[in-house]
C-alpha cells in the first residue's frame, strides 16, 4: 500500500521545528510501523536527506523505547501495543498518517521524532528500588507473599516505561508511570522498609521534574501499552495522603 | 480540590430538590424561602461553607490549570481515535468550570440580590420569589442562558463527582464501575431536575 505521511521534522529542542510530507510508498501490511519508517528512511538515504531520527530498541513491545503519536495517539491507534507492535494493517491504503513526537515539557525534542526521557529515570532513582544486603541469594520461598498481591504488583511491574501516559496527557501528568512503579512495591513485603519514603521522594521528584497534575482523564491509561491501571494512581494518591501526614 | 468541589455536589442536589417546591405553587415556595433565611445559622453557616468550598476550589483549580498548562506547551496537530481519547467532560473541566462561576454570581445577584417583591400570608411579610422567579424565566433570552450553564454544570458533575473518589484513593474494581454509573446519574439528575424548572415555568406557566 501507498501512504502520505506527515512528520514533524525539528533539529533540537530549541528549534521551532514543524511537518514535512514523504510518500511511503511499496509498504505490506505486514510490516511493523517502525519497519514501514525504515523503508521510508532508505529512500532518503538513497535521496542525500536526513533520515528522520525516532527511537526504538527491542522492536517487541519490551524496552519503552520506541515512541511516537501516530494520528493524534501515542503508540497509535490500538489500545495495548507499542510502536514497534503495530502493524500497517491497522490503516489502508492512500491515508495519511500524522506523527509527532511525545509532547510535554518534561520530555525536550532531541531530534524530530526522538525525544529526552530522562526525567523518568529521576523519578526511578527517587525510589523506584528496594535495599537489599548483598551476600548469598536468600531462598526464594523465605518471604510468603499472596497470590493476590503477587498478580497486582506484577500488573504494575508491566510498566516498561516508555512515557506514552505522558504525551497522551492533557497535562502531561506522570501519575500512571509514577504510580506503577509505587504499586509495584508498596505490595509486596519486600517493598515495606521504604514504602512511606518511597512514596513521598518519588512524588516530589515527579513534580520537581515539572510533570503536571492529574485531573482523571484517563487518556494515560487508554494509551498505555502495557494497559496499566487507573487503580495504581488511586493507590499512590492512597499511600501519599498516609505517609505525608504521618511524615516526621 | 476534590472535597471542595463535593461540598458543592452535596448542596445543588439539595438545592436542585428544594427549588422544586416552586411547583408546589406560591405560597409554599415563598415560606420555603422564608424560613431558609430565618434561619440565620443555617443561612450563615451553610454561606460560609459553599463560599470557603468554592474559593478554595476556584483558586486550585486555577493553579492547577496553569501548571498544567505549562507542563504541555504544544498540543497535537490531530486528536487522537475514539478508542484513545478521554471523555468531552473531563477535557475541559477548567474551561465549564470558568462558566459556571460566572453563572454563580449572576445567578445570586438575580436571585438573592434581586428586586425584593413582599407579599403577606396571614399577617407575616415575607419576599415573593416565586413571582421574581417566574418573571426571570419569562425572558426567553435568561432562559436560554440558564439552560446551557446548568447543562455545563451537568457536564462538570459528570466527571466531578465520581473524579473526588479517584483523588481521594478510591478506586476498586468492583466498586469504580459503580461510583462511575453513580456519578454520571448524579449530573443527570441535578442537572435534569434544575433544567425542568425554567423550562416547565417558560412554557407552561
Ligand atoms: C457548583 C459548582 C461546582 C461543583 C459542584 C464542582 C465540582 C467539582 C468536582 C467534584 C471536581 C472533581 C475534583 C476531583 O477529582 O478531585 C471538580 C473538578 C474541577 N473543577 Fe469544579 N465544581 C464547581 C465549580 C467550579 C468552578 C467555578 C471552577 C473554576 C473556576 C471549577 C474548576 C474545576 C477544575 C479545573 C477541575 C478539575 C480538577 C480535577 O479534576 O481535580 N469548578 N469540580
Ligand atoms: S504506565 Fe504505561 S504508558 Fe506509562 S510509562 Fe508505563 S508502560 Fe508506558
Ligand atoms: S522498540 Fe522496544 S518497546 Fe518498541
Amino acid at each position: 500500500m501507498n501512504l502520505k505521511l506527515r512528520i514533524w521534522r525539528q533539529k533540537n529542542a530549541n528549534d521551532t521545528g514543524g511537518f514535512f510530507e514523504f510518500e511511503a510508498t511499496d509498504i505490506s501490511e505486514d510490516m511493523s510501523f517502525l519497519e514501514m519508517m525504515d523503508v521510508v528512511n532508505q529512500q532518503l538515504v538513497k535521496k542525500d536527506i536526513d533520515v528522520i531520527e525516532f527511537d526504538h530498541d527491542c522492536r517487541e513491545g519490551i524496552c519503552g523505547m520506541c515512541s511516537m503519536v501516530i494520528n493524534g495517539a501515542a503508540h497509535g491507534p490500538q489500545r495495548g501495543v507499542t510502536t514497534c507492535q503495530l502493524h500497517m494493517r491497522s490503516f489502508k491504503d492512500g491515508d495519511t498518517i500524522t506523527i509527532e513526537p511525545f509532547r510535554a515539557k518534561s520530555f525536550p525534542v532531541v531530534k524530530d521524532l526522538k525525544v529526552d526521557r530522562s526525567a523518568f529515570d529521576r523519578i526511578q532513582e527517587a525510589g523506584g528500588y528496594i535495599s537489599v544486603d548483598t551476600g548469598n541469594a536468600p531462598d526464594a520461598h523465605s518471604i510468603p507473599v499472596g497470590k493476590a498481591e503477587a498478580d497486582r504488583s506484577f500488573m504494575a511491574a508491566a510498566c516498561i516505561g516508555c512515557g506514552a501516559c505522558v504525551a497522551a496527557c492533557q497535562n502531561s501528568s506522570a501519575m500512571l508511570f509514577t504510580g506503577a512503579k509505587v504499586a509495584q512495591y508498596a505490595l509486596l513485603p519486600q517493598g515495606q522498609p521504604e514504602r512511606e519514603k518511597r512514596v513521598l521522594n518519588m512524588v516530589r521528584t515527579m513534580d520537581d521534574m515539572g510533570f503536571g497534575n492529574c485531573t482523571n482523564t484517563g487518556a494515560c491509561e487508554m494509551a498505555c501499552p502495557k494497559e496499566i491501571s487507573l487503580e495504581n494512581i488511586a493507590l499512590m494518591n492512597r499511600e501519599f495522603l498516609k505517609a505525608s501526614t504521618s511524615e516526621r | 480540590m476534590g472535597l471542595a468541589g463535593a461540598g458543592w455536589t452535596l448542596f445543588v442536589a439539595g438545592h436542585m430538590a428544594g427549588n422544586m417546591l416552586i411547583f408546589a405553587g406560591p405560597e409554599t415556595f415563598n415560606r420555603y424561602g422564608h424560613a431558609i433565611v430565618s434561619n440565620k445559622p443555617l443561612l450563615y453557616g451553610t454561606e460560609a461553607f459553599l463560599i470557603l468550598c468554592l474559593v478554595v476550589h476556584v483558586a486550585l483549580g486555577i493553579i492547577l490549570t496553569i501548571e498544567n498548562k505549562k507542563a504541555k506547551p504544544k498540543k497535537y496537530a490531530v486528536a487522537a481515535n475514539p478508542a484513545k481519547r478521554s471523555s468531552l467532560a473531563s477535557s475541559f473541566m477548567a474551561l465549564h468550570g470558568s462558566i459556571i462561576l460566572v453563572f454563580i454570581i449572576t445567578h445570586l445577584m438575580t436571585f438573592k440580590y434581586g428586586p425584593e417583591y413582599l407579599v403577606e400570608y396571614g399577617g407575616e411579610t415575607m419576599r415573593d420569589l416565586h413571582r421574581l422567579t417566574l418573571e426571570v424565566f419569562s425572558d426567553p433570552l435568561y432562559v436560554v442562558g440558564y439552560v446551557i450553564c446548568l447543562i455545563l454544570l451537568g457536564f462538570h458533575l459528570s466527571h466531578g463527582a465520581s473524579s473526588v473518589f479517584q483523588s481521594l484513593g478510591l478506586n476498586h474494581p468492583r466498586y469504580t464501575p459503580v461510583i462511575k454509573k453513580a456519578g454520571f446519574v448524579y449530573a443527570l439528575v441535578v442537572a435534569g431536575g434544575f433544567l425542568s424548572q425554567p423550562l416547565y415555568i417558560f412554557f407552561f406557566m
